[in-house]
């Protein structure tokens, strides 16, 4: 257990020793939020669907936790780049209880990085509509948190060097984020979209997100919980299993 | 301590380790030496638990690596060819991480941790982060940290490379009365021959995978007919040049570099 809290504390500690890199990512969530949130405002306004940056808040938040806790999980291309990864393969502690402290790390990383765009966008005037469910919300941005940490863990076992990063990055992460919901409502879609939404974990991330914090909900609180879960569950297992499997 | 007996790895349709055969007795320091290439680091690594033999018996004082990898790992210390610290963690929280990987209990952690790092000079600068280390520093906490868990025995992988010659120097020191005052054992890979006939006991000359000559140094001396060991050396594994293929890690650290440079 004692490995499993070290390696989590490790990602900690460097992630709040990388003051540079925390100004960094808060960049593109706000960008997102200031160019999108107000720039589509008044025509999300003027097709009867309220206030835009109100809708989108969730969408950021959602966007940045998946960001966050898949670049940290890869994390470990750069550990097994640089040597460090070495030392915890040939440590007398199990593979599962490394990449479970590795993954609990990188979930935690992208939670705090959630928290403060969540305060940006208050700050942007997003208001929550019902306090009474932001515990609720808070558990859906760890159940994100954990599942996009377990697949960057599962892909940066398998990942060898930068091109397929940059790969992972244009053909996974960014059609993840886009074709989620984050950024629009998810009804009414053409029949293709609609169906490559539903089965992609964010979009259910992000619903559970807006149903708490603003009470609109596409698929209901019950389906999210599940999928979230169950997928979570799912690349956790795939990511500790490619993790045992590293031979360096 | 170590017994090697018809090891073999294959990496697809290459063969980097072609069967060889050795034994490493309790307390001795044993030398293995080769050209690039020649399957050195992979011996260390499949003997360090990191590789799975193809095939061939591997034990470590009596207990299989296939078996017991675990146990196996308690057991041994080892420093990496290339650097194995984390750059972002200072060097207290680096040796720190490894006690705690390492079960070593808290108080004797706390202590073993001040000892190694005030005999490696690295007392002082224990709250720095490790990226502000130079090549010597970083290759002395390496050590300090292989050491923190009381192995039986120690590995080392080219461990002076890039080194200048006082820290080369302090480093087989330290290694020397390692290996008489607490009898540990110790197998190292170099490419310095005055430093594997200043420290070791046995070398084996290791070359496309086999073991071509085991003895003392003075032995492989007289076997060759030569009168340094360099010139052994170069007897049994000829002087033509070997090219080793390159690794996607340079343009890594090119990369790093670019995306601000965490190390």
């Amino acid at each position: 257990m004692s490995a499993i809290y070290v390696l989590w504390l490790r990602e900690l500690r460097r992630y709040i020793r990388s003051r540079a890199q925390i100004v960094a990512s808060l960049g593109q969530p706000v960008l997102y939020l200031v160019a999108l949130g107000f720039g589509l405002g008044p025509v999300f306004q003027k097709a009867g669907q309220g206030n835009y940056v109100q809708f989108v808040a969730p969408g950021i938040i959602a966007m940045t936790v998946l960001f966050s806790s898949v670049f940290s999980g890869i994390g470990l291309l750069w550990d097994r780049q640089f040597g460090f990864l070495k030392e915890t393969l040939v440590a007398p502690v199990p593979r599962l209880q490394i990449i479970f402290g590795r993954t609990l790390g990188a979930a935690t990383v992208a939670m705090i990085q959630g928290l403060l765009v969540a305060v940006v966008c208050f700050i942007a005037g997003f208001r929550i509509v019902n306090w009474a469910e932001v515990p609720l919300a808070f558990g859906f941005l760890c159940l994100i948190a954990c599942l996009f940490a377990a697949l960057g863990s599962a892909i940066g076992s398998v990942l060898q060097n930068m091109q397929g990063f940059q790969l992972i990055m244009n053909f996974l992460v960014m059609p993840i984020f886009f074709l989620s919901g984050a950024l629009y409502p998810l009804k009414n879609l053409p029949k293709a979209l609609s169906v490559i939404t539903s089965v992609n974990p964010l979009a259910y991330g992000v619903d559970g997100l807006r149903s708490t914090l603003i009470g609109i909900s596409h698929y209901g609180m019950a389906i999210d919980t599940a999928v979230l879960c169950g997928v979570a569950t799912v690349l956790l297992v795939v990511a500790s299993h490619l993790f045992s499997k590293i031979e360096a | 301590m170590i017994r090697v007996e018809k090891l073999v790895k294959q990496f697809g349709q290459f063969t980097a380790v072609a069967g060889i055969s050795f034994e490493v007795a309790p307390g001795e320091i044993f030398a293995f030496l080769g050209p690039n290439g020649a399957g050195k680091t992979t011996t260390i690594k499949m003997l360090t638990t990191l590789l799975r033999p193809t095939s061939g018996t591997l034990t470590i004082d009596g207990l299989d690596v296939n078996e017991q990898p675990n146990e196996i790992r308690k057991r041994f210390g080892i420093v990496f060819q290339d650097s194995s610290v984390d750059g972002d963690m200072t060097a207290y929280e680096n040796m720190d991480l490894h006690g705690i990987l390492y079960h070593v209990p808290r108080k004797i952690r706390v202590e073993r941790i001040e000892h190694l790092l005030r005999l490696f000079e690295l007392w002082d600068r224990r709250k720095e982060q490790v990226k502000l280390f130079s090549g010597g520093m970083k290759r002395r906490l390496e050590i300090a940290r292989g050491l923190l868990h009381t192995p039986k025995i120690l590995f080392l992988d080219e461990p002076t490379l890039g080194l200048d010659p006082q820290t080369r120097n302090q480093l087989w020191s330290h290694v020397k009365y390692l290996n008489q005052a607490e009898g540990v054992t110790v197998f190292l890979t170099t490419h310095y021959m005055d430093e594997a006939e200043r420290v070791a006991q046995r070398i084996a000359v290791i070359d496309h995978g086999k073991i071509v000559a085991l003895g003392s140094p003075q032995g492989l001396k007289l076997q060759t007919a030569t009168d340094s060991l360099e010139d052994a050396f170069l007897k049994l594994t000829g002087a033509s040049i070997r090219d080793e293929s390159a690794t996607s890690k340079d343009q890594m650290r090119q990369m790093a570099k670019m995306w601000g440079g965490r190390r």
